[in-house]
């Protein structure tokens, strides 16, 4: 039986844990010159070195070591001076060694953090270690239910994806997050895959696998200091995911504990449909992995000048950079959650950039923009429009040749492949009228077809003036001015404010 | 005389002088395998017409006018662990059998490359793993001195080879003394270089931090002409040295010792050891104080730890080296008939696939890299290798070389240790400190034992990337002999 969250958290205390795995954008693989593109037709990127030929040796890539020391640095790590691989001894058909290169007791970066701002409150997550090792192949498992191996007629293995590299990156436990687990573990994964962003080491989507996540959940009744038996949920794969697990282990480790029950020390699968766990294998009978420094490859043993070079080199992290574009910009702490929480920050930074007042840029992107978005089930950034379109769509609201009403327009135009913001206005006839003659003779035509509203009006009831300029509006097919035509239709009936 | 007794050196010179073609010194080396390899068994494969071709390819290329390497034509014998990918690629496991591999070696292609012709490939312990090639799955080579004896191990196929006068030069590989003690058991010059002085890629691993490609030859020249063909830095092996080759041909070509300061391993040579074995030794460090080395004893006593050491890390290595044989993506598959789980294929495979050697180190090595033992056995032993480094360095401190017997017995017979692998694991007992530490060593022909006739090794050990002192020490040991005995030790095999 679970539990409800609230009941959960009143009487149990979580402790989070999280493991992040990147794969990290290089050209080739980890240990052999294969390509990394996604997406490739089936072991068509594989050699004899990541298929594991006999004599086949690895040798380092030297992008993903300089790309992990900088992820490390990112994150506030030390930087070992002297380093090794270890080997991950464990058989399993898509691993084509049947061991892992992968760092054990000697990782690349330790002892780290990073601040994440949740309900304005700042959290900093310790990190234990950040280290590189080679990613596996991708089996698919074919007939059955599940997908999972168990019940399957057979399975395929795609080895494109061995050898890719992958950085993991450990927390230390994270007690004393109290009922924001759940958005502390989001705010977390989020803001990492915007560090691996700004390093630009990596494209980090989740959906396809380059930025993935174990989420590591104990509890402890409430007074307690012993931390509780984890549980370690895989197949988190998206930031609505990761919060999802942490409150769905929550929910239920509370439910069994509260029963009497205890935890089992268990690797658990996440269920994206559900949004629960099920146990997977029983760490008690976990494997023993056997590890012992790799042979084939020589230490790391990075120079520490090049470290420091790397360091100075770092471009500005998202927080501080965060920080920086909220007092530029003059926004609230809710505007900047907001556009964060949309992903929108990039895209209104260039359109910043691009010339657009901060407000209007934020304005577009978080309103019209993220609403298209939301209809078409895409990202922002995966609209067909471009910043520099936005930023000149704002200029020519600014000047008067476009209001509200028909810069939308001209965005649906964009949005619709009609061209540049200029061309839509173009094609779709969309400037605001400023021919006084032409507008003029509008309002004369309104004022003749609407005598109740022009006599309220004239009799005090100023307020009737909007029916009439809504009038207008109609009759130029919005590309009026409406504050000249308000002005022009009271100048007309003689009344003033 | 005839072509298969030339050197190397005599063979490169005369086909480059064209005095013959490649093609018949291929053909005459392919005509004496025809006669004594069903005696020796030395070959897991051989391939007449591939051998012709790549022969008459050279010769084109020297009538071209084109300037190849002092070995161009040159017949070669690889050890069946090298990848070639014109022929089979088996390290004498039924695994496997039958495997081509789509790529050589960095060894073999740089042979090629230098226009040695390959004759085939040889017999060898499975994996490399054993002293006498009679782990091998395809069956054991004899011994050319005496075809009841074994040819050493684990290169025994290179040994004999050459040894029979089938091939002037072949390749082995050494993680314990796998060319230094076949040679010394067969009467010719092997040589481990130092470790990463030789490229590993595509050399099927045993024990990664151990294995050593090497020469083999009847004369100490040749295998220096060899030993410099392939080796030097190779970017595809992270752990090959990124340094110039050591001058080990100008070295075999001036053997003076005068004033070297030869160092005799106070642990080997005693009790244990054959009579015969000691006696030849024993000439042999007097022969280099009499041609002006200084002589003094060093003791290395951790040496003795050797053995147990590396049959520690040895097999940790292996056992993870040899889980890629999973019956998935190439070699040998049993069970796969629909209504089995990959997990139960692979088992079926291995089960089926390994020797006994084999599954013996796989589970000596997964124990000992087990959780709870790691630190008692694999970490000990790491401490072990540590402490004969540094007792290495120390001695090369004091002397230019160290000098030892090669192998504490001559020849046994094959079947006498099969039986008792701790018996077959002593014949490694001088060798393995070499690898552990990763410096140079040789092992040069020092005589034959007066008791059964058989040759002696004489084991010359250098520093790290000072090959050069095995090969001068070695050839200065070899010209003195040759002018006592009036010619190699080796005239012909005398079983053949």
């Amino acid at each position: 039986m679970t539990m409800l969250y609230d009941e959960a958290l009143d009487r149990f205390e979580p402790v989070l844990g999280l493991e992040t795995h990147v794969e990290l954008g290089t050209k080739s693989k980890m240990f052999c010159g294969c390509k990394t593109a996604f997406g490739a037709p089936p072991n068509t990127q594989v050699c004899p070195t990541c298929l594991a030929f006999p004599g086949a040796l690895p040798v380092a890539n030297a992008m993903a070591i300089e790309s992990t020391i900088r992820i490390g640095l990112a994150l506030n790590c030390s930087i070992a001076e002297w380093c090794r691989f270890a080997r991950k001894n464990y058989f399993y058909p898509d691993m084509p060694k049947n061991y892992q290169i992968s760092q054990y007791d000697e990782p690349l970066c330790f002892d780290g953090y990073i601040d994440v701002e949740v309900n304005g409150e700042t959290v900093r997550i310790e990190i234990e270690r950040v280290h590189l090792e080679e990613d596996t192949g991708k089996s698919t498992h074919v007939g059955g239910a599940t997908g999972r191996i168990h019940g399957a007629d057979y399975s395929i293995v795609d080895y494109n994806r061995a050898g890719i590299p992958l950085v993991e990156i450990v927390t230390k436990p994270i007690p004393g997050t109290d009922r924001l687990a759940p958005e502390v573990a989001k705010a977390y994964v989020t803001e990492l895959r915007e560090i691996m962003r700004s390093l630009g080491v990596s494209d980090v989507r989740m959906e396809e696998g380059s930025l993935r996540c174990d989420v590591n959940v104990s509890l402890m009744p409430r007074g307690s200091s012993e931390w509780g038996t984890r549980t370690e949920t895989k197949n988190v794969n998206s930031l609505r995911s990761v919060e999802r697990a942490v409150r769905s282990e929550i929910e239920r480790q509370a439910g069994v504990l509260a029963a009497g029950g205890k935890i089992t020390q268990e690797t658990r699968h996440f269920h994206e449909d559900s949004g629960t766990t099920t146990s997977g294998r029983s760490k008690e009978e976990a494997q023993d992995y056997r590890y012992f420094p790799e042979p084939d490859l020589v230490p790391i043993a990075p120079d520490p000048a090049w470290v420091a070079e790397l360091k100075a080199a770092l471009p500005e992290l998202p927080s501080v950079r965060r920080k920086r574009l909220q007092a530029e910009w003059g926004l609230s702490d809710l505007d900047m959650q907001a556009m964060h929480n949309a992903d929108a920050f990039d895209l209104v930074e260039a359109t910043v950039a691009a010339g657009a007042p901060p407000a209007d840029a934020r304005k577009w992107w978080m309103g019209e923009l993220a609403r298209r978005a939301n209809e078409s089930g895409t990202s922002l950034a995966e609209l067909p429009i471009t910043p520099a379109q936005i930023a000149r769509v704002t200029e020519l609201v600014a000047s008067g040749a476009l209001n509200d009403k028909l810069a939308r327009e001209v965005l649906e135009g964009v949005l619709a492949g009609e061209g540049t913001p200029d061309e839509v206005v173009e094609k779709r006839g969309l400037r605001i009228v400023n021919d006084e003659g032409e507008l003029s003779a509008i309002i004369d035509k309104v004022l003749a077809d609407n005598a109740d509203a022009v006599e309220k009006v004239r009799s005090g009831k100023i307020a009737a003036a909007g029916a009439l300029v809504g009038g207008v509006m109609r009759a130029s097919k919005g590309k009026a001015d409406a504050a000249r035509a308000r002005q022009l239709i009271l100048d007309k009936l003689g009344v003033s404010e | 005389m005839s072509l298969i007794r030339k050197t190397a050196a005599e063979l490169g010179a005369m086909i480059a002088g064209g005095e013959v073609t490649a093609a018949e010194v291929a053909e005459a080396h392919l005509d004496r395998m025809t006669e004594v390899e069903p005696k020796v068994q030395a070959f897991l494969h051989v391939d007449r017409e591939t051998t012709l071709e790549q022969a008459r390819a050279i010769d084109a290329r020297l009538k071209a006018g084109e300037k190849l390497g002092p070995l161009a034509g040159v017949p070669i014998a690889h050890k069946d662990i090298f990848a070639t990918r014109d022929m089979p690629t088996t390290a004498a496991s039924k695994i496997l059998e039958g495997w081509r591999p789509p790529y050589d070696a960095t060894v073999t292609a740089r042979l090629r490359e230098a226009g040695l012709v390959i004759l085939g490939k040889t017999n060898l312990d499975e994996f490399a793993m054993g002293s006498s090639t009679e782990n091998s799955a395809f069956g054991p080579t004899h011994n050319p001195w005496d075809l009841t004896k074994v040819p050493g191990g684990s290169s025994g196929g290179s040994s004999a080879a050459v040894a029979a006068y089938e091939a002037p030069l072949s390749t082995g590989t050494d993680t314990g003394g796998s060319i230094r003690q076949p040679a010394a058991v067969t009467g010719i010059v092997g040589m481990k270089p130092t470790y990463g002085g030789s490229s590993r890629y595509g050399l099927i691993a045993f024990a990664s931090s151990l294995d050593t490609p090497g020469p083999f030859a009847r004369n100490v020249l040749d295998a220096a002409l060899l030993h410099e063909a392939f080796s030097g830095h190779d970017p595809m092996d992270s752990t090959s040295i990124d340094a110039a080759v050591p001058s080990v041909v100008e070295a075999a070509k001036n053997p003076d010792i005068a004033g070297m300061r030869i160092g005799v391993v106070k642990e080997f040579g005693g009790e244990g050891y054959q009579p015969g074995v000691l006696a030849r030794y024993h000439e042999a460090v007097q022969l280099l104080e009499s041609l002006g080395a200084k002589v003094v004893e060093v003791s290395c006593p951790s040496f003795t730890t050797a053995l147990p050491a590396y049959y520690l890390i040895a097999p940790s290595e292996a056992s993870s080296n040899l889980a890629r044989f999973d019956a998935m993506r190439y070699g040998l598959r049993v069970g796969d008939d629909g209504t089995r789980s990959a997990e139960e294929v692979m088992a079926l495979t291995r089960a089926a696939g390994f020797g006994p050697e084999v599954k013996r180190r796989i589970m000596l090595g997964t124990y000992a890299l087990s959780s709870g033992y790691y630190d008692a056995y694999y970490g000990q032993a790491q401490k072990v290798r540590t402490v004969i480094s540094r007792e290495f360095e120390a001695a090369f401190q004091q002397v230019d070389v160290l000098v030892s017997p090669t192998t504490p017995t001559t020849a046994f017979s094959i079947g006498e240790r099969t039986d008792d692998p701790m018996a077959m694991y002593l014949a490694d007992l001088c060798t393995i400190p070499s690898n552990l530490a990763g410096n140079a060593a040789m092992s040069v022909p020092c005589g034959l034992a007066d008791e059964d006739g058989l040759p002696v090794g004489l084991q010359i050990m250098a520093p790290v990337l000072a090959d050069d002192r095995c090969y001068r020490v070695g050839a200065a040991v070899e010209q003195a002999l040759e002018s006592r005995w009036g010619g190699p030790l080796l005239k012909e095999a005398p079983s053949l």
